[in-house]
């Protein structure tokens, strides 16, 4: 769906409909709770989720079955007793940080790193053991959060059961058996932050967030922490987009639904300056697969702009035109051309956790 | 005593309250409980409303870090265990920290 969008943010969920040329608040649920995550409903009608975030009682999961018009809470994701022996982060849910859904199954990614997944709408849910339970996983550390976690969801249209996963920090995960073996693939991605003899080790890397291209799914662009990163071939292997005008620094990545060619970043200065170049918002575009890039900025705050675009704050429609980013200080604006040409949406909303169509 | 009145004596037991900031989201019961430790207090409140476990305890079983618990106007020790001690007359109350949130 084109003409609809949510977004999630710190004081509720925001339900925008386009009327016309412009985006307009249709309602906000969970008014003053912070909403971390959301799935949009299942093919355009059917069951949605949203993630809540209590600061005191805890993350919460709630369903609605009639466009977010009502919700009620469903299960939430929930660790397993953890052994006195087990190592690692404590078992306890920090966040629902991801989720999706596909051939009938819902995925939620979390911090301090475990997948979930359910079968029956979200009234319940299991850990993903096996995923879980790898050896590697003591070694993922957390990237922005004092644990690690999974940001990105990336199932295959077609191939029931294949499911690529980002984590921050632990590289990117992938199954074809839907869930019961997982292999690292992460190879070509590189972390400058590591240890020389580190630096290209796959567990390691942090990618701030990956998408798959709808229409060419072995095709996946990843915003990674020290730059832009194109797999081809499924993941199997990672090439680095060099080039990007301003920086390769930032964490939102979108792809184009129908074009593996095309996708949107969001630069931000640096690792250790996260605003901005120049002060002025701005989004680089590939439309060549990564050899070029367009520097898009027109509607977009041009001075004193200290805006983040954090890793779900960008979106692009089904129709690969309609665009929509959101900021982690309450920015919002749309595009309808492919980001030719931006409008303000808000700059008055909270901060923006995600921005999804659908 | 009057003739043909009777003297009704009730024993005191632990009470459970939380705090209304929960009533939002879940029923928060006011329990009455022959319990003897925190955990079975909190346990007989979660009898009346499964949901509520989840908004004070954590996947462990243990108190969520922005939640508090009082017994009798003192914060409640054992974060993990709950195995802090009631008397026949305590009143306990589960808070939200003023952190976090």
């Amino acid at each position: 769906m084109n003409d609809r969008a949510w977004v999630a943010t710190r004081k509720g969920l925001i339900e925008l409909r386009r009327r016309g040329s412009a985006w307009k608040i249709e309602r906000t649920s969970f008014l003053g709770e912070p909403v971390s995550m959301l799935l949009p409903p299942v093919g355009g009608s059917g069951r949605m989720l949203a993630a809540l975030a209590l600061g005191h009682f805890g993350v919460k999961v709630h369903a609605s079955d009639d466009g977010g018009a009502t919700w009620a809470e469903v299960a939430t994701p929930a660790y397993p007793a953890q052994p006195a022996d087990a190592a690692g982060p404590p078992w306890k849910l920090v966040q629902i940080w991801s989720m999706t859904e596909a051939h009938g199954t819902l995925w939620a990614g979390t911090l301090p790193g475990g997948l979930f997944r359910s079968t029956d709408g979200g009234r319940s849910w299991e850990l993903v053991e096996a995923l879980w339970n790898r050896a590697e996983r003591l070694e993922w550390f957390g990237g922005g959060y004092d644990v690690p976690g999974i940001h990105s969801l990336c199932p295959h249209p077609q191939r029931e059961g294949d499911l690529l996963v980002g984590i921050s920090c632990g590289g990117a995960w992938g199954t074809r058996d839907g869930g019961r073996s997982w292999s690292l693939q992460a190879q070509g991605m590189v972390a400058a932050y590591m240890p020389p003899e580190q630096a290209g080790n796959p567990n390691t890397q942090d990618p701030h967030l990956i998408v798959r291209c709808p229409a060419a799914p072995d095709v996946l662009w990843c915003q990674h922490h020290n730059g832009i990163w194109r797999s081809t071939d499924g993941a199997a292997s990672w090439q680095e987009v060099t080039g990007a005008p301003l920086s390769n620094f930032g964490f939102a990545v979108a792809v184009h639904p129908a074009d593996a060619d095309t996708a949107w970043f969001v630069p931000g200065v640096a690792d250790q300056c996260r605003v901005p170049v120049n002060g002025a918002l701005a989004v680089n575009r590939t439309r060549d697969g990564g050899r070029s890039f367009e520097t898009l900025r027109e509607g977009l705050p041009q001075r004193d702009c200290y805006e983040l675009v954090y890793r779900h704050g960008l979106a692009v429609a089904g129709d690969g035109r309609s665009l929509l980013m959101g900021s982690t200080t309450g920015g919002l604006w749309a595009s309808a051309d492919g980001g030719d040409a931006w409008s303000t949406v808000s700059l008055h909303l909270p901060p923006i956790f995600a921005v999804r169509f659908g | 005593m009057a003739a043909g009145v009777r003297r009704r004596i009730i024993a005191a037991v632990p009470v459970v309250e939380f705090t209304p900031q929960l009533r939002r989201f879940t029923e928060t019961p006011r329990v009455e409980c022959g319990a003897t430790t925190l955990r079975d207090a909190l346990e007989a409140a979660f009898d009346v409303n499964p949901r509520l476990r989840g908004y004070v305890l954590d996947d462990q079983g243990h108190l969520r870090a922005n939640v508090v618990v009082f017994i009798d106007g003192r914060r409640s020790t054992d974060r993990t265990g709950l195995a802090d001690a009631l008397s026949a007359s305590s009143r306990v109350h589960v808070m939200q920290a003023l952190s976090g949130g």
